[in-house]
């Protein structure tokens, strides 16, 4: 057993049984990060708040919300936004913030991409990114749900529905994960569980590893450069802090990230008060009704470019059926992703305008990418349905052709200089 | 500066998501339609000018009454709500500020031939004759004789109406507004059967329609909503205006509330970031 002493004061006395002096470095002063970054190296930091806003503002939520096919959408619409003092505050923020949170995630994804950071060591922090964006959605959706509205109702019935597609099972699946044949209480209160437990439970747990995961390969930098960390750390700790290419998590980064917090936040706020319908759908604002069909039916904007691939082939190819086609690619797009860094044959680490052709690569699956978005809500007619096909062939292209032949040619060419 | 840059290509690829999933789609997926004008314009003006001496008798000898209330002079309803609903589907309105809320172009048509007033010719018809019969004139000239009533009723009807009172009197029949413990005065079952709908409670609608849409919809609901069962019923722009207020008042209850915190809260944050800045920029130059 470790030595203990008279404690000189409370910090003493921690230390002496949980060695937090030890942790508060390894965790905060002595966490090295490198110096040239930009304000998209915040987005992780703005997440985090985000993430924060959801689980505090959810709390507040989760104390009138009733999860029953009868009570939620009133207990939502009067109980919450009309008679719990500022009920409507944490409903605004909770909504707004589920939706601006996947903006940040997207924001954070194209950086990672960009510059790179998926590769060459980086491989678990960008699977354990993905796993978060697949667990973001699954929230989402799941607590799109509650609320019991025209669009929940109608959502849940859709996607719940893809499932069938699944050969052999999917038909079976479809109950099992309804708990009815139709959506019903029991598919309510299942996605309640989910979302108010069994999910945040995992999202914490992935972002503890994700955390982790950027332990070893340390986070990239605006050139992509590769250094001794460990040296550069000592030159910082000699105080010959400008020389050296590292700066501590606390208080120097996070100082830069409180900053972009607070704008951020700025902007948050604003469409909290009055912008907030991009969030919260007004269609969602009509009790759901099973015998009424809306004209509409779409998904929140983050899930509409994946929706559009699955939209995409509307029409039979060589004896497939459209809707299995689509269910085809709408499943690789779900998962192609997590494939980045080995579609990427390139060892090459640096921003994509120094990369020649993948620097083409990413704006162009950035503008199809928004291309899917914004037709992924469309009604899929006339032109529309073509322009949804083609962006979806130019999506699988672009990652599963293209990708792998740009890196590779990338490849050879600094082969030699290596 | 390169971080200005970066970020002013962040926020264009945002607006253009935006723009795109928000304006242009809804601008696609909605049908565009001439902004409502109150006029009526289908409606044809027979030009008399109506003497609301003579529109008493009129409406007394029309039979009016014999459905409707007139409780401001003292004429109650011939049925109470049950089995008025039971016999109509929908209770006949009071007649006491007809003259305020409804266009007396309108009223006059109404009077003389409900179903095109309303706009409900494709649920309504010779078989199936709407539950307001026409009125066919007590002999004289027919035109003569509802200009006098329709000067009749306005000139009984009073001078100013609450948001809510006109809500109650123009829509509360089949609509309920239950977060205000407003409810309408028809049977559900009777009024089901007779609409083949259930008219949606109102509570919230000022979240999920637009103001305008509210306004082109009140105005002329099968413009918006073809075959809709919702009669057109006749609402001076004023009167729709106070609907609104209304519909607002109750369904956005928050909003003075919503709109007074929230700057506070974006101050809040605007002196936050400014202090996170200068302390930003004392720690990083000692680095840079």
């Amino acid at each position: 057993m470790a030595e203990i002493k008279k404690a000189d004061g409370i910090v003493d006395w921690l230390d002496q049984r949980l060695a937090v002096k030890t942790l508060a470095k390894v965790l905060m002063t002595e966490y090295w990060i490198p110096k040239n970054i930009n304000f998209l190296w915040a987005m992780g930091v703005v997440l985090m708040t985000m993430f924060m806003v959801l689980v505090i503002t959810g709390i507040f939520l989760l104390m009138y919300y009733k999860p029953d096919v009868n009570l939620a959408f009133d207990s939502v619409n009067y109980t919450i936004m009309q008679e719990v003092a500022y009920g409507w505050l944490w409903r605004h923020m909770h909504g707004v913030a589920a939706s601006v949170v996947f903006l940040v995630i997207y924001i954070h994804m194209f950086t990672a991409i960009y510059y790179g950071s998926y590769k060459n060591g980086r491989e678990m922090i960008w699977i354990s990114g993905m796993l978060l964006f697949v667990t973001f959605s699954a929230e989402a959706f799941s607590g799109y749900m509650l609320p019991w509205g025209q669009m929940s109702y109608w959502a849940a019935q859709v996607i719940t529905n893809l499932f069938g597609g699944i050969p052999f099972i999917g038909d079976e699946l479809v109950v099992w994960i309804r708990g009815n044949f139709y959506v019903a209480d029991a598919t309510l209160t299942r996605f309640f569980m989910l979302h108010v437990l069994l999910l945040p439970l995992i999202i914490m747990m992935i972002i503890g590893i994700h955390f982790y995961t950027l332990r070893i390969p340390h986070v990239n930098n605006q050139e992509g450069e590769h250094f001794d960390f460990d040296a550069e750390a000592d030159k910082y700790k000699a105080g010959n802090k400008k020389e050296s290419k590292v700066i501590p998590f606390w208080p120097v980064f996070l100082s830069k990230d409180l900053f972009v917090v607070g704008v951020f936040m700025i902007f948050y706020f604003y469409l909290v008060g009055f912008h907030y319908n991009f969030a919260m759908d007004p269609i969602n604002f009509e009790p759901a009704n099973p015998m009424k069909t809306p004209a509409h039916i779409y998904p929140e904007w983050y899930f509409l470019w994946s929706y559009e691939v699955l939209r995409g082939f509307f029409f039979d190819i060589a004896g497939i059926a459209a809707m299995d086609i689509g269910l085809a690619a709408f499943g690789i797009a779900n998962v192609i992703f997590f494939l980045m860094p080995w579609l990427d044959r390139s060892p090459v680490v640096a921003p994509a305008n120094k990369r020649g052709a993948f620097n083409i690569w990413f704006w162009l699956l950035l503008i199809d990418m928004i291309v899917l978005t914004v037709y992924g809500k469309l009604p899929p007619l006339g032109a529309n349905a073509w322009v949804g096909f083609f962006a979806s062939i130019v999506f699988l292209f672009l990652l599963l052709v293209a990708l792998p032949l740009i890196t590779k040619a990338e490849a050879k060419r600094v082969g030699g200089a290596k | 500066m390169k971080e200005l840059k970066i970020l002013a290509v962040v926020v264009f690829f945002t607006l253009l998501v935006y723009w795109g999933v928000e304006p242009f789609a809804h601008s696609q997926m909605h049908e565009h339609v001439e902004p409502a004008n109150f006029a009526f314009e289908d409606i044809k003006d027979s030009g008399k000018k109506g003497d609301a001496a003579k529109g008493a008798e009129t409406f007394m000898n029309a039979g009016c009454i014999g459905c409707h209330s007139l409780k401001s002079q003292g004429m109650p309803a011939p049925m109470d709500d049950a089995s008025a609903s039971a016999s109509f589907g929908v209770v006949p309105p009071d007649l006491s500020n007809a003259g305020y809320l409804y266009d007396e172009k309108f009223l006059a048509d109404l009077i003389k031939n409900p179903t095109h007033a309303l706009k409900v010719g494709h649920k309504f018809n010779d078989e199936k004759p709407h539950p307001m019969t026409a009125f066919y004139g007590l002999g004289g000239d027919i035109d003569q004789e509802v200009a006098d009533i329709v000067a009749y009723l306005k000139s009984i009807a009073p001078t100013k109406m609450e948001d809510k009172e006109v809500f109650v009197n123009a829509c509360g029949r089949c609509h309920s507004v239950k977060y205000d413990k407003q409810f309408r005065n028809s049977q559900k079952g009777a009024l089901e059967k007779y609409m083949g709908a259930n008219p949606p409670d109102l509570s919230i609608i000022i979240r999920a329609k637009s103001k305008e849409y509210l306004r082109n919809f009140i105005d002329d609901p099968q413009k918006l909503l073809h075959g809709t069962s919702m009669p057109r019923v006749g609402l001076k722009e004023q009167n729709v205006q106070q609907i609104i207020n209304y519909l607002e008042s109750v369904g956005d209850r928050k909003k003075a509330q919503r709109e007074s915190l929230i700057p506070n809260i974006m101050g809040f944050f605007v002196l936050f970031s400014i202090l996170a800045y200068l302390w930003k920029a004392k720690l990083w130059r000692e680095v840079h």
